[in-house]
């Protein structure tokens, strides 16, 4: 008798894109997360940054993103289920976000740019919005080197036939 | 459990055909086991098994990829090219350990 997993065929055509468009600490792993999940199982896998999701991959921004309890009624303070008083959220971003970063350092989660480079060196493309680029003046050497290219909204559209997509 | 028999030995398996005992692996079925799906084991392939086996003796989980190549040293883009499309599954299963839990 023999068993053997499933490991799925080799040939299989899986895909996955997913639009990254927050620029917020918080809201740049659930795409990072999901995406290099993908690519571990053999899916391929497609990030178009947007809006404010262009803060993950320019060079200048990319290492200092923000994590702000401001407007996020579901920050609790250590004790109990307490809310985080939302009059005092806009001055603690600096603090929360050392905290969010320190939580994430526990976890072995890397860093925004550092979980990019394994997403690429995994297989996994990365592409960046031209309205976005040309709303805010960015170009290409702005960009991480290994953004694929600025494409266009139809250009997304078409390279991602069939794919399974994610818009966060 | 399910009891099979790989080179001779009996040894215990999930319900996906991953071994449960860790002392029930041998390099012999390593190499069968990477046989079934495919992997002809090369010296690159025995350093990612090794650091696996070595790793979850102490740290008692199975490695992520990313924890091969920032403990084990193995780029992640190289553990794509030795275990095509799942590394860290196939490395997990040709290792005789559980798929790794961790997210990341």
């Amino acid at each position: 008798m023999s068993m053997i997993p499933n490991f799925g065929s080799d040939d299989s055509d899986r895909k996955l894109a997913i639009i990254c468009s927050k620029g917020n600490l918080d809201m740049a792993y659930p795409g990072l997360i999901l995406g290099n999940a993908a690519l571990g199982e053999g899916v391929e896998l497609h990030l178009f940054f947007t809006f404010w999701g262009f803060d993950m991959i320019i060079k200048s921004r990319m290492n200092d993103l923000q994590f702000s309890p401001a407007g996020n009624t579901a920050l609790h303070l250590p004790i109990g289920d307490m809310h985080m008083p939302q009059s005092l959220a806009p001055a603690m971003t600096g603090m929360a976000t050392k905290m969010l970063k320190d939580q994430l350092k526990a976890l072995e989660i890397p860093e925004v740019p550092d979980f990019l480079d394994q997403i690429v060196a995994a297989g996994g493309h990365l592409w960046a919005c031209r309205l976005s680029a040309d709303m805010n003046k960015v170009v290409e050497s702005d960009l991480r080197d290994d953004v694929e290219g600025i494409i266009s909204a139809s250009d997304f559209i078409e390279m991602t036939e069939g794919a399974q997509l994610l818009f966060i | 459990m399910p009891v099979i028999e790989i080179a001779g030995r009996q040894v215990h398996v999930n319900e996906e055909g991953f071994l449960t005992e860790y002392d029930e692996w041998s390099e012999e079925i390593a190499g069968i086991l990477a046989k079934q799906i495919d992997i002809d084991l090369t010296d690159a392939h025995w350093r990612c098994i090794r650091f696996l086996r070595d790793d979850f003796k102490t740290a008692g989980e199975t490695a992520t990829s990313r924890r091969v190549q920032n403990v084990g040293g193995i780029p992640v883009k190289e553990q794509f090219e030795l275990f095509p499309k799942k590394p860290a599954k196939k490395m997990a299963y040709i290792a005789g350990l559980p798929k790794p839990k961790g997210c990341v």
